[in-house]
């Protein structure tokens, strides 16, 4: 991975930041590791730790009962629990923003990625989601600043989709 | 086992000494009707969706509003559904959060259908082993009121469940439109 490809994490942590996001909730994933240190460390970020993906829904329509943004950090297979609660935000008229980081596209090396990898989008789209994707780390900030801005100046749901491409592919080989 | 508390009673005693800066949340159902029923307040947000969600949209808000007391409300169908956010709650323990689960043993919307905890399970056991530090199963009259007033007083997190009778009172239904709820809500707790 060259150097500025490493940095996308810290570009999307920036974004945040500027978009005054206050509430970050997420399953861990390794794509995503780097960007959860970032927001554990900052002191302006509640970041909350969750047992499935679908708290997190719920969560940040507290969040933003109360005023303040969030975004949901998971992912493709955790796409598949959000689906039924997505309904809170699409029924409310709520922003949502999530920043999923996909398995089973690109040169997968689990083949149980496949069918949740391959079926994240389509579940999305399904639930109304509008999706952002980024199949090249320079694209990063561009494409989560316009999913911010799209979802909370417009009181919808938008998804930023990070290729695997841009991750590196896993595999047990 | 049976229980001789009827829902709205305890609902209507739950917010009788409710303080302006008390926010509801109301679970999927039974528990949403019962807060419609007692009154119709902006500060409220009563869910006729979202199953499992109730207890974390209260963490959300919790989060969000410090100097707000949350009181969720919901029934013990969809509490089974979201356990897991038992102990989500429980890492942030966050001192503003209240929860009460109304347990009639059943799905009471869907033909009443007996749920887990008609059986073994025992929520408020699963809530202190998930790491809420007070949990109780309140069953009679004079424990309701400790809970009341431990509810609108003490520090949280607190998890209460209220063993009720399988009384199902009138639908009493709260509006469905949610943008509505959400957009009166928001005008109501962020101007103060």
């Amino acid at each position: 991975m060259d150097k500025e490809a490493a940095n996308w994490p810290t570009e999307i942590f920036n974004v945040l930041k500027a978009r005054n996001i206050k509430q970050v909730c997420h399953v861990p994933d390794a794509g995503h590791d780097q960007l959860i240190r970032l927001c554990t460390a900052h002191n302006d970020m509640a970041v909350t730790t969750l047992t499935t993906e679908e708290e997190g829904v719920g969560i940040l329509a507290g969040a933003w009962l109360g005023g303040q943004r969030g975004v949901l950090l998971m992912q493709s297979s955790g796409v598949g629990n959000t689906i039924n609660a997505l309904a809170l935000p699409a029924t409310c008229r709520m922003p949502f923003l999530t920043i999923v980081t996909m398995r089973g596209e690109w040169g997968e090396g689990n083949p149980w990625q496949i069918p949740m990898g391959q079926g994240a989008p389509g579940a999305l789209e399904a639930m109304g989601v509008t999706l952002f994707r980024v199949n090249r780390a320079e694209d990063m900030t561009d494409t989560v600043n316009a999913a911010a801005g799209q979802a909370f100046n417009n009181q919808c749901a938008a998804a930023v989709l990070i290729s695997q491409r841009v991750i590196g592919a896993k595999g047990f080989e | 086992m049976s229980s001789a508390l009827e829902r709205r009673g305890v609902v209507r005693a739950l917010l009788a000494p409710r303080k302006p800066e008390l926010l509801v949340v109301g679970g999927i159902g039974s528990s949403s009707w019962d807060i419609a029923a007692i009154a119709d307040n902006p500060r409220d947000f009563c869910l006729v969706g979202g199953m499992g969600l109730a207890v974390p949209l209260g963490l959300g808000l919790a989060i969000a509003r410090p100097n707000n007391r949350i009181l969720v409300i919901t029934g013990d169908g969809d509490m089974l559904m979201g356990m897991g956010a038992l102990a989500t709650v429980a890492q942030h323990q966050p001192q503003n959060l209240m929860m009460v689960v109304l347990d009639n043993e059943r799905y009471g919307e869907t033909g009443s259908q007996p749920t887990h905890t008609a059986g073994v399970t025992d929520l408020a056991a699963i809530a202190a082993g998930a790491g809420i530090p007070q949990t109780s199963t309140v069953r009679s009259e004079s424990e309701l009121s400790g809970m009341i007033r431990t509810i609108h007083e003490d520090e949280g997190p607190a998890f209460y469940v209220v063993k009720i009778s399988g009384d199902m009172p009138e639908t009493v239904l709260p509006s469905l439109d949610g943008a509505f709820v959400k957009d009166r809500f928001r005008a109501s707790v962020l101007e103060n």
